[in-house]
């Protein structure tokens, strides 16, 4: 990496923190819970729209796990989801009717919320169908781990998404609000990704998983990328590029080891493959509000008139975080 | 006779308080150093706290910056306080406000009470200690250290480098050797006076205010001058990870702990409720006078070092992707790949698969899909057979199938009629057993017939393509066991060639050989290519006429290249 490109990227940093900070007049503070935000909290960003159903059992997971206090961007929900946002007692709401997709899909926005409030702090910035799974996340709340990565200095963890599918139809089983939707799409492709290193931000650019297999078998390049960095120990001076994949300074993205050893990381598991996938699929491709022109929803489009099953024979059915050890999904690291 | 304990603490005064309680509940004095850093407010709450129990002091406040002298002064002020203050004390036990006593009180003093004379302090020479951090470890006590590590790292090295290049060497006074070991030491109270009295005091503290971690060394080093037996192992349990840093402890740490049998365990997560809960509520029933036995423990932190500095072979993933060459085995498993061995015998997948216990796949990079053993569309792992997908990350394509995979020797076909992206990763990868019989695409040709001048461009082409594998399996960068046979090579004895090949598949002496398909007429062919101008040199000598080859001619000389 030379000084030029070194200085391309902090150009490129600098102007997306600007146009986070532009893109701040879009939003409106709905509730602001935010003076409760006390030193060395965990603090969950997300941009939603129309989840009300999920929010339960969102808010209880990772309330659960540690997370003390919720920023939710809410992109204009008309299911009384923003309703539901705003009575709880650990969020705060801002409401955007502009559009997700020249915020970048809501990095914009985000970016705004997290130079504001998680500067100092340990930010997860997930969507409400992402779950996180990390080492020991069935004895240790989630403050074990951000101690421990404060210990170690390390300011970035990756976690890798998993798409979680049903066995059968994907509208088959229908989800209840409240539910735990991994009784439902319990299971995953364990043995499939690719990894590709992208040289300019120094992350990798994993593809696969069932998303890859049934509906891009014969043009893998377009196949969604998996590889997210969710979890930061926020300085005001970072910004995240495309969603939770890249953030920068580049630094961040090293969330992997390059000489042979494992750093510790963890696994998103991603619940988008419910009975709700199919309403929404149609919603977002009439919206064209999603990345590269919504190729992602036609390319569901074009596969949901058949309605298909992502399970196949060798499908995993998922059971906890060592199983997702030992397949080679995520890792302890040196975390023990 | 008791011992005391000197607290040196900074962070979470709740949890110390709560530790210096217990200690104290069972006759243990406690002087506690809490770190300058600590706020006033901080401070008086802790006092407050603290206020009944006359056990408890607190000694003289200094700053203490990781690897400073700060640390040491703290611990001789708390040492001299413990000494005049507490006159019952024999043993001196030092701890950090995160140790947590995992035996009963009473058990320590009994074990103590034992070896009134002995000294546990870990203590070795420089030379004999390989866990420096930032790689020093004689220079630790031979140079100046003006600069934090952790807040001043790029001073910090520049100073080394340049004292390295002025050839800097401070001398230590006369007498002292150098030594080494974990700072949580406890010691009699005789050794700890002679330190504290020791004529030499302000020559040694000048010496040790400018070595590196000297919290690490002063008490160390001195033990070794005034005591009389020193047990070289600390009784605090306390692991490092790979980059010097302390181990964590968690509640699911909780069985470890308690069949450690040790006394006193450092860090403690200070939100581990279940473990303050456990070791410091009811009189935890120890096992009584067992000697403490980390061995448990320490396997469990060193197989996590292993797994953060060496990593799983074969394994690519999110938080590993190594470097080319650091991978440490480019694949999880052996693997077997054969060239030309199902073109001259009938049905040798399935009799592969019928003598060996190993999944025994077709073509897995043929042009128009991945032949998985069984003709099955998804393997292990959802592994599916899509050229596209595969062609866009051979290696991947192979190391997830063979990380899929382990516990099952796969077995593969190959030719020059595949995809040939994956030639050198499979070269490059020891894991690989790859055997090839050169030439043998001509037989398929052959058996098809059809049209002569298209058959002969196809021959060409395979040949061509054939022959820049094998330069690759030639090339001196190869790791993969491979053996060469041509054509004619082979067909003298299969068997023999074969049998070395199953012996590595775990198959000594196979009961039988798939028999050949007909070469009838196949000298022929050859022969027509030749006169056609393409000439075929790949498969050996073959006589033109019908004639088959003879018994008795040399044994095939099969050649490794490694």
């Amino acid at each position: 990496m030379g000084v030029w490109q070194s200085y391309r990227l902090r150009l490129q940093r600098k102007r997306f923190r600007l146009r986070a900070w532009r893109k701040r007049r879009e939003l409106r503070l709905l509730r602001d819970r935010t003076a409760q935000i006390g030193a060395g909290d965990i603090l969950l960003f997300s941009t939603l729209r129309n989840e009300r159903v999920r929010l339960p059992f969102f808010l209880d997971y990772y309330r659960r796990m540690g997370v003390a206090h919720f920023l939710i961007v809410d992109n204009d929900s008309d299911d009384g989801g923003r309703e539901y946002l705003e009575v709880q007692p650990d969020v705060s709401v801002w409401h955007t009717a502009h559009s997700y997709k020249r915020a970048r899909y809501g990095v914009d926005w985000l970016n705004g919320l997290q130079n504001t409030y998680a500067h100092g702090h340990w930010a997860l910035v997930v969507d409400p169908d992402e779950f996180l799974v990390y080492p020991f996340c069935d004895t240790r709340p989630l403050p074990a781990l951000t101690d421990w990565l404060d210990a170690s200095s390390i300011k970035s963890f990756g976690a890798m998404l998993l798409d979680m599918y049903p066995k059968g139809r994907i509208g088959a089983q229908p989800y209840t609000e409240g539910q735990d939707p991994f009784e439902i799409a319990r299971w995953f492709d364990s043995g499939n990704y690719t990894i590709k290193r992208n040289k300019r931000f120094g992350n990798l650019w994993i593809q696969g998983g069932p998303r890859a297999r049934v509906f891009f078998p014969d043009r893998p390049a377009l196949a969604p990328a998996l590889n997210k960095v969710p979890l930061v120990k926020w300085h005001r001076r970072y910004a995240y590029v495309s969603s939770t994949h890249t953030v920068l300074p580049r630094g961040l993205n090293l969330v992997y080891d390059e000489w042979g050893g494992e750093k510790a990381s963890g696994v998103l598991l991603h619940a988008k493959f419910l009975s709700t996938f199919r309403a929404k699929a149609a919603e977002e491709l009439s919206r064209g509000q999603h990345y590269a022109a919504s190729v992602e929803y036609r390319a569901y489009a074009d596969r949901m008139d058949d309605d298909p099953d992502l399970w196949c024979r060798w499908s995993e059915s998922y059971i906890n975080w060592r199983q997702l050890e030992i397949l080679g999904l995520m890792s302890k690291g040196n975390w023990a | 006779m008791t011992v005391g304990v000197i607290m040196l603490v900074h962070t979470d005064l709740d949890r110390a308080a709560q530790v210096a309680r217990h200690w104290a509940a069972q006759d243990c004095p406690v002087v506690m150093h809490v770190d300058r850093n600590v706020g006033r407010q901080a401070m008086r709450d802790l006092r407050e706290t603290l206020a009944d129990l006359a056990q408890v002091r607190f000694s003289r406040r200094h700053r203490c910056d990781w690897g400073g002298w700060g640390i040491v002064a703290a611990t001789l002020d708390a040492a001299a306080d413990m000494l005049g203050q507490f006159a019952h004390v024999r043993h001196v036990y030092l701890a950090s406000g995160t140790c947590l006593p995992l035996r009963p009180v009473a058990q320590l003093r009994a074990y103590l009470a034992e070896r009134p004379d002995t000294d546990f302090i870990e203590s070795a020479t420089t030379a004999e200690v390989p866990w420096p951090v930032g790689g020093l470890d004689a220079e630790r006590f031979t140079m100046w250290f003006p600069f934090s590590w952790r807040r001043r790292r790029m001073l910090f090295d520049l100073a080394v480098g340049v004292q390295r290049r002025l050839g800097v060497r401070r001398r230590s006074p006369a007498g002292l050797v150098p030594h080494m070991g974990s700072q949580w030491w406890c010691l009699t109270r005789d050794t700890l006076n002679a330190i504290l009295t020791d004529p030499d005091r302000a020559e040694n503290d000048r010496f040790f205010r400018h070595v590196w971690i000297p919290d690490e060394s002063y008490f160390q080093t001195l033990a070794r001058r005034h005591a009389r037996r020193i047990e070289s192992r600390s009784l605090t349990l306390s692991k490092f990870d790979f980059q010097g840093k302390p181990h964590i402890f968690y509640d699911d740490h909780l069985q470890l702990l308690r069949r450690s049998d040790c006394f006193v365990a450092r860090k403690i997560w200070p939100r581990a409720d279940r473990l303050y809960a456990a070791f410091l509520g009811a009189a935890e029933q120890g096992a009584g006078a067992t000697e403490p036995a980390p061995g448990k423990i320490d396997r469990a932190f060193a197989r996590a070092v292993q797994r953060r500095t060496r990593g799983r072979a074969g394994l690519y993933m999110q938080s590993r992707f190594p470097n080319k060459h650091w991978e440490n085995g480019i694949t999880a498993a052996p693997y077997s790949v054969f060239q030309g061995f199902d073109e001259i015998h009938r049905d040798f997948m399935p009799w592969l698969a019928r003598t060996t216990a190993a999944q025994v796949h077709g073509h897995l990079f043929a042009p128009l899909r991945a032949e998985f053993a069984e003709g099955q569309s998804v393997v292990q792992g959802a592994l599916p057979d899509s050229a596209a997908r595969r062609d866009y990350a051979p290696r991947d394509f192979l190391t997830s199938l063979i990380w899929n995979t382990r516990g099952t020797h796969q077995c593969f076909q190959f030719g020059p009629g595949d995809v040939q992206d994956i030639a050198w990763a499979l070269a490059e990868d020891r894991n690989a057993q790859i055997s090839v019989v050169s030439g043998a695409w001509a037989v398929p040709l052959f058996r098809a017939g059809g049209d002569f001048a298209d058959l002969r461009i196809r021959a060409a082409r395979l040949q061509g393509i054939e022959s820049a594998h094998l330069n690759i399996l030639r090339s001196p960068h190869v790791r993969a066991r491979v053996r060469i046979w041509t054509l004619a090579e082979y067909l003298e004895s299969p068997s023999e060639a074969l049998r070395p090949i199953l012996a590595e598949l775990g198959v000594p002496e196979p009961a039988t050989v798939p028999a050949l398909v007909d070469l009838t007429g196949f000298g022929g062919f050859l022969q027509k290519l030749k006169n056609e101008g393409m000439h075929p040199f790949l498969m050996g000598d073959f006589p033109p006429e019908e004639r088959q080859p003879p018994a008795a001619v040399p044994r095939p000389r099969a050649y490794v290249a490694r």
